[in-house]
């Protein structure tokens, strides 16, 4: 059975793959905003398969990536406190900060711990009341939900012992900030279909109505990918700039309300810091008044202060889709998974990681 | 060494693992029979030559679905002496114990050694108990060595593939630390995936059976089916091209992947092995291998050829290609 249907697939993309060829005419360049798209396009090999004239560059849609350096040494300056344990996802463990990383900071002795949902951080906080607990919130529209939601279970069930380093972002806002700065030339997006499991289609819609531009948001399985690619191929045969949707087993056009609502109630956007992209308006999430009592940074006292990037890297530069991982002189060379210098080598969405493991050739 | 520390992943089986056997232990311990690098070191005697090996077993829990550290400490060795062809003659297994450990969690233990053993067909000949003091160790670390005896005319090792090969496992891949990773339950995921873990060395001895040359053997334990393909492009000298249509992959556990974010072929086997043989044995050696319970899903899933030495080329299901290389800076939690 499932054999059947993986032939089945191999079918679909040999005559998808032809549609596409067909339709490229001279060089058009199509940006997958997310990490789990480049992936998975790297892991279908994807890559191999599509006409020369059509190039696919990583945007900036990875997590980690995009935390800037001077959150990463605030993290760290949280977790030297007494007292304290700092919760975060894996990948942020080896990301370097100025002169340790997290994953430093443990091996010397820090209580440093990794989680995979933020309510782990609920029962951690409830577990161990003599401890401080800081959970380091990255994420975009897809964990942010979760953990507004574990936010408004601590103050249901009254746990006054965690706290929030909000680090989490927006998707929508940095491709306006790509955009608007026209520094890199797009022609179309293949926006990532989870953000818009929770937003919908709406907040995409100024890519068309005030760039002249197409998105489609599109799945993550090989042949989701293939077809948002035609999709949007086709909107620049027939002159159409649109926000469509081809993940619509699972994307609602309004999105979720219920997360939506949850994440309005207790976060507010502000103006954060994107590693390479700048400060960019409303783009980043933050604690509403109510529930600033759970806000690390203000509680413990550590305001947010610029970094510098590590020197050689060009993280900043491929997160906008300037420069291409083969472009850095550090890339595997002085930059390995082993031992990353930026963050693009660290994360498994990190489109340096996806280069150094799938092979550069494809 | 570039690290001034060991880290985790120096113990996950991929390029630090490597770097760390090559940068720290063969500089001082350098000989012919180590410097193979192959699972058990082949040593030549006047009568038959023999195999050897040892291997310490860490994993956490200490018991899972379809295992516990008694039977992988068990199935690993043995696995590693079929790895050269060899037939196990006897194992010794050494104890870590930390004090307060449950007697009757021991004894689960030693009777799920017993079983494997049993499996296995080899005798636990020697032994060793320590005891360390409560923090020292967690719970029970496992060592076990083992001998074993190659048969005349059976020369397998990690650099003999040929081009023209072809490529055989017997069966799906990842099921050893898929289900030991959701056995610790730290991924807030619901299900059960029983480990692979299973002695494979009767279902060699049935492979040589039916065909004495049989180029190279390994076991996908820790860095998975990706990183041993590599490993043996690379002592071969030669380029390897598997179908990912072909590898099997069980639904549970490509599940359970795509949530996690991890690549079924990076994850450990502990009963699962990669053949090669020659393209005119592979259906006499698939048959041999079907016959047998811990056989019964091979399928020949690549070829070896000239092109591309050190490089091994998986053909995706949409017609696609990509690299597979080695195990990479990824910190897997302790699975064997």
């Amino acid at each position: 059975m499932n054999q059947r249907k993986r032939i089945h697939e191999g079918d679909r993309a040999s005559i998808m793959l032809k549609e596409i060829s067909a339709l490229v005419d001279g060089h058009i360049r199509l940006m997958e905003v997310c990490g789990t798209h480049t992936v998975s396009i790297f892991r279908s090999g994807i890559r191999s398969l599509l006409p020369k004239g059509l190039e696919l560059i990583s945007g900036p849609g990875c997590p980690v990536c995009v935390t800037p350096v001077g959150e990463i040494d605030r993290a760290i300056a949280l977790a030297q406190i007494q007292d304290v344990t700092l919760l975060t996802f894996g990948d942020l463990m080896r990301v370097p900060g100025t002169s340790s990383s997290l994953n430093q900071e443990r091996a010397v002795g820090r209580d440093i711990r990794v989680v995979t949902s933020p309510l782990d951080a609920l029962e951690i906080a409830q577990g161990e009341p003599q401890r401080r607990i800081i959970f380091f919130a990255v994420g975009f529209e897809t964990t942010s939900p979760a953990i507004a939601a574990a936010v408004r279970e601590a103050r249901r069930k009254r746990i006054a012992n965690l706290y929030l380093l909000c680090s989490q972002r927006l998707i929508p806002p940095a491709i306006r900030a790509l955009l608007s700065s026209r520094s890199v030339k797009i022609d179309g997006f293949i926006l990532p279909g989870h953000v818009s499991v929770i937003i919908g289609k709406t907040p995409y819609s100024f890519i068309a109505r005030e760039f002249s531009l197409m998105g489609v948001i599109t799945g993550f399985e090989a042949l989701d990918i293939l077809e948002g690619v035609y999709m949007l191929l086709r909107q620049k045969k027939e002159g159409r700039s649109e926000i469509e949707v081809q993940y619509t087993r699972v994307v609602k056009e309004e999105g979720n309300r219920l997360a939506l609502e949850i994440m309005e109630e207790v976060f507010e956007p502000f103006d954060a810091r994107w590693r390479g992209l700048g400060v960019i308006p409303e783009s980043g999430l933050t604690l509403r008044e109510e529930f600033k009592e759970m806000d690390a940074a203000l509680v413990f006292d550590i305001p947010y202060e610029d970094r510098k990037d590590p020197p050689g890297c060009l993280c900043g530069q491929i997160l906008q889709g300037l420069k291409r991982p083969l472009d850095c002189p550090l890339f595997d060379t002085r930059c390995t998974p082993e031992n990353p210098v930026g963050p693009c080598m660290v994360s498994s969405e990190g489109s340096c990681a996806a280069f150094h493991k799938y092979g550069a050739s494809t | 060494m570039k690290q001034s520390k060991i880290l985790l992943a120096h113990g996950a089986g991929g390029k630090l693992s490597h770097d760390l056997v090559k940068e720290l232990f063969l500089p001082f311990l350098e000989n012919d029979i180590l410097c193979t690098l192959d699972d058990s070191a082949i040593i030549p005697t006047e009568g038959p030559r023999l195999a050897f090996t040892t291997d310490s077993y860490v994993v956490k829990p200490l018991f899972f679905p379809g295992g516990d550290i008694g039977r992988l400490s068990i199935c690993g060795t043995v696995n590693d002496l079929a790895m050269a062809g060899a037939a196990p003659l006897g194992i010794s297994a050494s104890f870590i114990l930390e004090e307060g450990f449950p007697t009757q969690e021991l004894e689960r233990i030693i009777v799920s050694i017993q079983q494997a053993a049993r499996e296995a067909g080899v005798m636990v000949v020697a032994g060793d108990t320590k005891v360390v003091e409560r923090g020292a160790a967690e719970g029970l670390f496992i060592t076990t060595s083992g001998v074993g005896i190659i048969r005349e005319g059976v020369e397998i090792a990690g650099s003999h593939a040929l081009p023209g090969d072809s490529v055989i496992i017997n069966g799906p891949i990842g099921d050893h630390e898929a289900g030991v990773l959701l056995a610790r339950g730290e991924f807030s995921l619901k299900g059960e995936i029983e480990s692979d873990c299973a002695p494979l060395s009767g279902l060699v001895q049935a492979m040589l059976d039916a065909c004495s040359d049989i180029h190279v053997l390994r076991d996908p334990t820790r860095g998975g089916l990706a990183t041993v393909l590599w490993e043996i492009a690379n002592a071969s000298k030669v380029g390897v091209i598997v179908e990912e249509e072909r590898i099997k992959v069980k639904t549970e556990v490509r599940g359970m992947c795509d949530l996690l974010g991890f690549d079924p072929y990076y994850l450990a086997n502990e009963g699962k092995l990669v053949a090669f043989v020659p393209q005119q044995e592979a259906e006499r050696v698939l048959d041999a291998m079907k016959a047998d319970p811990l056989g019964r899903e091979s399928a020949v899933v690549g070829r070896v050829v000239d092109e591309n030495p050190g490089k091994v080329l998986l053909k995706t299901r949409i017609g696609g290609h990509r690299l597979l290389e080695p195990l990479s800076g990824e910190q897997f939690p302790r699975i064997c």
